[in-house]
């Protein structure tokens, strides 16, 4: 059978409605047919996700934990995007802020907590920006392809954390086990509310990125650089600094969410500091459009889908992999639509019509 | 942007009437409020065929005695993961937690803190609170038995070990299992290749095939899987396997296995806190109560093998032989144990030197 893929011209919104009702309608069928081969029942399942997820206030500070780092790195990553410099470096921004902030957590320990804090995110920020202006500076410079810079610089920032923590940075009292010392209680964010500090910096994040993005000259003249370089040439932008002072913005935000990571959740650095949060807040940004508020809402529900996979494995003896299956399936799902509401397919005799139709 | 918005109403709407119904109906996992709840935290998956696979088989021993609810979460990472997993558990209810491996240790001090009326009990580490005990066995014995076979096989004198990482627990079971190997065998050398990971089929296999390009003949292990069994049975080699039997998995190269019987205990202690007579202790069982064993030894095994392992068996539960007893040679022939006295428990526990015949280095 021929088909051929057509662009779509602009739909309504009760069609994209539709789309993302049978996407979401599609992936639980799927999903569902998977769990019933595991012998469950997928209603039930698909209950006790959303129970895991938001059936308590301790599972709903939760979700919260998980969803802080997704907000602040999608933050991170959109102002890239938007300039359409594609950071798939987000893992190392974060593991290299993660880096200098703990430097700073283990070197001054003794430190008034409010000072060391203050310094550790100013820190974390510098570290991530710093990373990121590596690939920015050769693609601004010789044009490199920045997806393959930031990607493979991924590698290098986590090798380094690997090395220290089985090396120079292990913890003498750990009875060789390879683990960074913790941080004293100075270089740990406080809780507030129930969960810690992060989700408030998460939050004031949201704010002025939305107004830096939306209303400030540099927030205009990357959605410029983004749209049309020639543009922007003609607008007056100077190219060079705004690659280089957005990826700097981009990375350090991202660094950001490494210092919080190690201080409020680790408690110290450790190779899993990211933990691929880095690639999932792709993920999100992208889902919420590279828009401040959205990312919030998105990433909220894609910390939900976490939780609540991590939540069914214990309560019913699920595997963490068919855990996880379950969970990418449904993402594949919700995904993959998004392709349906620009493209749409055309079978064979339709094709041809359609053809002679356009020849005529 | 609209139709982003819909979209997202969309989905918030139809989790919130799916929310609505799950309040209806209640999940499995919060029924039966007065069942005494019981979680278990895995390092690897059961089905490692290992380490986790024996205490997953602890943990079905202790549903079926006593009745109680299980839960467990596998493959839990030894960092700040494992705390999130515990306060799952006490959320959905576990009155005691069995966490099962070295790096847990410092998570589950903290959360003990946080959880004073929950019990915690951490395996292989050395810190307790109140609330907060740790056990473990003394598999040294075992592994000096299994040692004692391997030794009496290896015809090339040079015998591959295949370790985790270099904390005392390990280097403790090279050390035992080289006394072993030397009690039969006394100028045969035990080569130590660490991979720095508790599980890892592939990294564990791979460390093996390096030992055996090396000219080892027999390949032991500390690790939670049996890839380094299936790197010996793929060389025609032999091997000695760790925590369960692993002659399913090597068929033609497995002899025998120190081994993990940990049902027994894990009843005792939820019985005692459902009596509430449980106290913190540092517990470290040997062969006589049951904890540790050594698997039965398969037609690999080198002849007399048998008999010779039954004989120091004897000699253990008896009382008259101690694995680290003096004299003890470091690797650089600096003597550590005087003749006539034995290595105490505390510097058991905190063993960081090589017994004389060992191949290898602590501390990179």
């Amino acid at each position: 059978m021929q088909f051929r893929l057509v662009k779509k011209p602009e739909i309504t919104q009760r069609q994209y409605t539709v789309i993302i009702l049978t996407a979401i309608a599609l992936a639980l069928l799927t999903s569902g047919l998977f769990i019933l081969l595991l012998g469950l029942n997928p209603i039930q399942v698909y209950l006790a996700m959303l129970n895991g997820a938001f059936g308590s206030t301790y599972r709903l500070e939760q979700t919260i934990i998980v969803a802080i780092p997704l907000v602040i790195i999608s933050l991170g990553i959109a102002v890239a995007f938007k300039m359409k410099f594609w950071n798939i470096g987000a893992e190392g921004q974060v593991i290299m802020g993660a880096f200098f902030a703990s430097y700073l957590a283990l070197n001054y320990q003794d430190a008034p907590k409010p000072l060391l804090l203050l310094g550790m995110l100013a820190a974390g920020f510098l570290g991530g920006g710093l990373w990121g202006l590596i690939p920015a500076f050769f693609k601004a410079r010789w044009g490199t392809n920045e997806t393959i810079v930031t990607l493979m610089m991924n590698y290098i920032a986590l090798k380094w954390i690997t090395y220290l923590q089985y090396g120079p940075w292990k913890d003498p009292n750990s009875m060789g086990f390879p683990k960074i010392p913790n941080f004293t209680a100075n270089a740990i964010l406080p809780n507030f509310l129930g969960v810690h500090l992060g989700w408030v910096i998460a939050l004031i994040l949201v704010v002025i990125m939305y107004f830096f993005m939306n209303h400030s000259k540099k927030g205009f003249e990357i959605a410029v650089l983004g749209e049309s370089l020639n543009t922007a040439r003609y607008a007056g932008v100077n190219i060079f600094r705004t690659i280089l002072f957005s990826m700097f913005i981009s990375g350090g935000i991202c660094g950001l969410a490494g210092m919080i990571q190690a201080s409020a959740v680790g408690n110290t650095l450790s190779v899993e500091v990211a933990g691929g949060v880095g690639y999932t807040a792709i993920i999100t940004a992208w889902l919420g459009a590279l828009k401040a508020p959205w990312i919030v809402l998105v990433s909220v529900l894609f910390a939900a889908l976490v939780q609540g996979s991590s939540y069914i494995q214990s309560a019913f003896g699920i595997s963490a992999a068919s855990a996880s299956l379950i969970q990418a399936m449904i993402l594949f799902f919700v995904l993959g639509s998004d392709f349906f509401t620009k493209y749409k397919v055309v079978f064979g005799s339709e094709f041809l019509t359609r053809g002679k139709e356009a020849r005529e | 942007m609209k139709r982003i918005l819909t979209v997202l109403l969309v989905i918030l709407l139809s989790l919130t009437l799916v929310v609505g119904c799950a309040q209806k109906a209640p999940a499995p996992a919060d029924e039966g409020k007065e069942k005494m709840k019981v979680g278990f935290v895995y390092i690897g998956p059961p089905g490692d065929g290992g380490w986790t696979y024996a205490h997953d088989q602890g943990r079905k021993y202790l549903e079926q005695e006593l009745g109680v609810e299980t839960i467990y979460k596998e493959s839990v990472p030894e960092d700040q993961q494992s705390e999130k997993v515990m306060r799952d558990m006490i959320d959905q209810g576990a009155k005691v937690l069995f966490v099962t491996s070295f790096g847990y240790m410092d998570h589950v001090e903290k959360v003990a803190k946080e959880y004073p009326d929950i019990t915690f009990m951490h395996c292989s580490g050395f810190k307790s609170a109140e609330n907060f005990g740790n056990y473990f066995g003394r598999i040294e014995e075992p592994r000096y038995l299994s040692g004692i076979v391997a030794g009496m096989k290896s015809e090339s004198g040079k015998i591959g070990y295949v370790a985790a990482f270099d904390i005392p627990e390990v280097v403790r079971g090279i050390n035992a299992f080289t006394l072993g190997v030397q009690s039969v065998n006394p100028d045969a050398v035990v080569k130590v290749k660490w991979t720095n990971t508790w599980y890892d089929p592939a990294k564990e296999k791979e460390a093996a095939i390096t030992l055996l390009d090396e000219g080892v003949d027999i390949i032991a292990q500390h690790q939670d899987t049996a890839g380094p069994q299936v790197a010996a049975e793929e060389r025609g080699k032999f091997s000695v396997g760790y925590n369960s039997d692993m002659a399913a998995m090597a068929p033609k190269a497995y002899m025998t296995a120190p081994v993990w019987n940990w049902g027994p205990y894990y009843v005792q202690q939820v019985k005692a806190v459902m009596d509430g007579t449980w106290k913190a202790e540092a517990y470290w069982g040997g062969m006589k109560d049951g904890i540790v064993d050594l698997a039965p030894l398969t037609a690999n095994a080198p002849e007399g093998a048998k008999e010779a392992v039954e004989k120091a068996k004897a000699d253990i539960l008896a009382g008259k032989l101690n694995v680290f007893a003096g004299p003890l040679k470091d690797q650089n022939g600096k003597e550590m144990v005087p003749a006539g006295s034995v290595l105490s428990d505390q510097d058991q526990l905190e063993m960081k030197w090589f017994v004389e015949g060992v191949e290898g280095k602590i501390g990179q």
